[in-house]
């Protein structure tokens, strides 16, 4: 499968990382590349077979629902770029 | 006693239960090693005051029934967080992350009396097998054959080229698609990746979770079963961490694998595969004979399709981690212009803070996972993947004890030789080691001979899931069979 300009533009996009425009072209050929090999996996019949949700057979450990950790603000915020008042700190998201 | 840091784990153990040494002497060894090695970058992060600290406090309570790794100073791999320490997984976007907390395993060798010499390098996020992805540099192999600087393997190439340049008397590492054997390999030195859920992957930096595990490198298969030992048991803070009892693995290194099944699994056999690596299986082979175990000829269909499976399964999960790194709670935040809002500060720090092969891979996992792709891509790897255990239960089944294959399809290659060639030239690295993960299995490279040019080799046996002692046994024998002890000489 062949990916496009536009394409790699847009997985970029999704991925929420900055690609400037004359980077497109290389990126989606490699892309292309990447993909061309996964396509391999095309030539398995996998029919009726699930598909793997853990590689040991075993179910997630279930605890009741209480407060086990927490009280800790200081630390949580500690290696934060930007606080302000015991929060993290972001450019203004709302008008 | 001269050359401290070049013994290992069990030597040095011993010498300081019989009070021939102190840990303090052992660590002051190590880092006068680490200080004469900045030509191999393999330290990245020293934490000396930590070390002689922790290395007095060994001494003080020395005794006769000290913990297996009491006093004895290693190398950490800088995915682990260590608290008060930097820990960067060796990328931009985690650059000043000093970690309020200390990863289990981590906090598991500490509290068997291990002493923490500092933080190893690697490639970032473990994306990588020549540690080229780093944003602290290469690291380079202390094996040396020519003018080139070789490459030590990676992702786990500092830790590797530390054990195997005596810097330290083991190190922590990891193992994704092979980021512990494949450098193991390449610098002449053991390393083990237990089964998925015997070491806990709290505080250890996430890459692909259903694949990651923590393992020992080290100086020889007792060493690693001494320290695997230390760093494995239940945590209730990794929800897939095993709540299994933890063997005395080194008690299981009997030596004695008379009557053991190992399979050869044929499609190990590469079409193009060097000479020298099919000759160091033969002769593997006739070692396992010789050891009184018996060979049988397998068959692992699915083989093939390890790779491409693991390069939709890996980058999804990497994609899916990696969205953590926004430069809101921790790590670098890039500047941002007048009028940057929200979403240009994510883009912008994770442009400035991911190197290409981290974009490349959390772009295609997003593309995999991606409206439309998810079940094209994703969900029949995950099917693939799922074949690709059946192959080894079947195997198993048939009542085969474990499996012997190269570790790597060649030596150790020159720093920069492919850095123009296609990614996937670079991923086909982990071809004999991606299945065990996928699979996840426990997997051991053992240091079995020499190429040509004088450069290590390694083979891989795989074991059954939690049978570490048995695999370390196996490995054990190979060992000894092979005997191998050829160091690099310090050129550094």
């Amino acid at each position: 499968m062949s990916i496009d300009t536009s394409t790699a533009a847009k997985v970029a996009k999704l991925a929420r990382i900055k690609v400037d425009e004359d980077r497109l072209p290389a990126l989606a050929e490699e892309f292309s590349n990447i993909l061309g090999f996964i396509e391999q996996l095309n030539e398995v019949d996998v029919t009726g077979v699930e598909p793997m949700t853990s590689v040991t057979p075993q179910r997630l450990v279930r605890r009741e629902d209480v407060v086990t950790d927490g009280d800790q603000q200081p630390k949580v915020l500690a290696n934060a770029p930007d606080t302000r008042e015991g929060f993290f700190a972001v450019p203004k998201v709302v008008e | 006693m001269s050359d401290l840091n070049t013994l290992g784990l069990a030597d040095a153990r011993d010498a300081l239960r019989k009070g021939e040494t102190t840990s303090t002497a052992l660590t002051e060894a190590c880092l006068t090693a680490i200080g004469g090695s900045k030509a191999l970058n393999a330290f990245v992060h020293n934490t000396p005051d930590i070390a002689l600290d922790r290395a007095k406090a060994a001494d003080d309570a020395m005794s006769a029934d000290a913990p297996a790794m009491h006093g004895l100073p290693i190398g950490i791999k800088d995915l682990f967080c260590t608290q008060g320490v930097a820990s960067q997984a060796a990328s931009k976007i985690l650059e000043g992350f000093k970690p309020e907390y200390e990863s289990t395993v981590s906090q598991n060798l500490r509290d068997a009396g291990a002493v923490m010499l500092g933080k190893l390098n690697m490639d970032e996020f473990a994306m990588g097998s020549s540690n080229e992805t780093s944003i602290y540099g290469d690291v380079v192999n202390p094996w040396k054959v020519d003018d080139r600087n070789l490459t030590p393997g990676g992702s786990s190439g500092g830790s590797a080229s530390a054990v195997a340049a005596d810097l330290c008397l083991a190190a922590t590492g990891t193992d994704t698609g092979g980021s512990i054997r494949q450098p193991a390999a390449f610098t002449g030195i053991t390393g083990i990746k237990p089964t998925y859920g015997r070491c806990s992957r709290w505080g250890v930096v996430a890459f692909a979770s259903s694949l990651d595990q923590a393992g020992p490198m080290t100086k020889s298969v007792r060493d690693a079963a001494i320290m695997l030992e230390a760093m494995c048991g239940h945590d209730p803070k990794d929800s897939t961490s095993a709540d299994l009892a933890v063997p005395n693995f080194e008690a299981a290194l009997t030596g004695d694998i008379k009557g053991k099944k190992i399979g050869i699994p044929k499609e190990y056999r590469l079409d193009g595969m060097p000479q020298e690596i099919e000759d160091l299986w033969t002769k593997g082979r006739e070692m396992m004979l010789d050891a009184g175990a018996e060979l049988v000829d397998i068959s692992l269909p699915h083989t093939k399709y390890a790779l491409p499976a693991y390069y939709v399964i890996a980058p999804a999960e990497a994609s899916s981690n990696l969205a953590r790194y926004d430069g809101v709670r921790f790590g670098h935040r890039a500047k941002l212009e007048q009028g940057d809002g929200i979403t240009e500060m994510y883009e912008k720090t994770r442009a400035e803070g991911f190197g290409p092969e981290v974009q490349r891979r959390v772009m295609i996992g997003t593309y995999v996972l991606s409206a439309g792709f998810y079940d094209a891509y994703y969900n029949r790897a995950r099917r693939v993947r799922a074949l690709i255990k059946k192959d080894f239960d079947d195997v198993f089944a048939l009542g085969v004890d474990g499996i012997l294959t190269p570790a790597t399809p060649s030596a150790a290659f020159g720093l920069g030789e492919m850095k123009d060639a296609d990614p996937v030239q670079m991923y086909l690295n982990d071809v004999f080691t991606v299945t065990v993960n996928l699979a996840g299995l426990p997997g051991i490279s053992v240091p079995a001979g020499v190429d040509a040019q004088g450069l290590p080799l390694g083979l891989q046996l795989i074991g059954k899931p939690w049978e570490e002692g048995d695999l370390l046994n196996l490995a054990y024998a190979l060992e000894d069979r092979a005997g191998f002890v050829a160091k690099p000489s310090k050129w550094w």
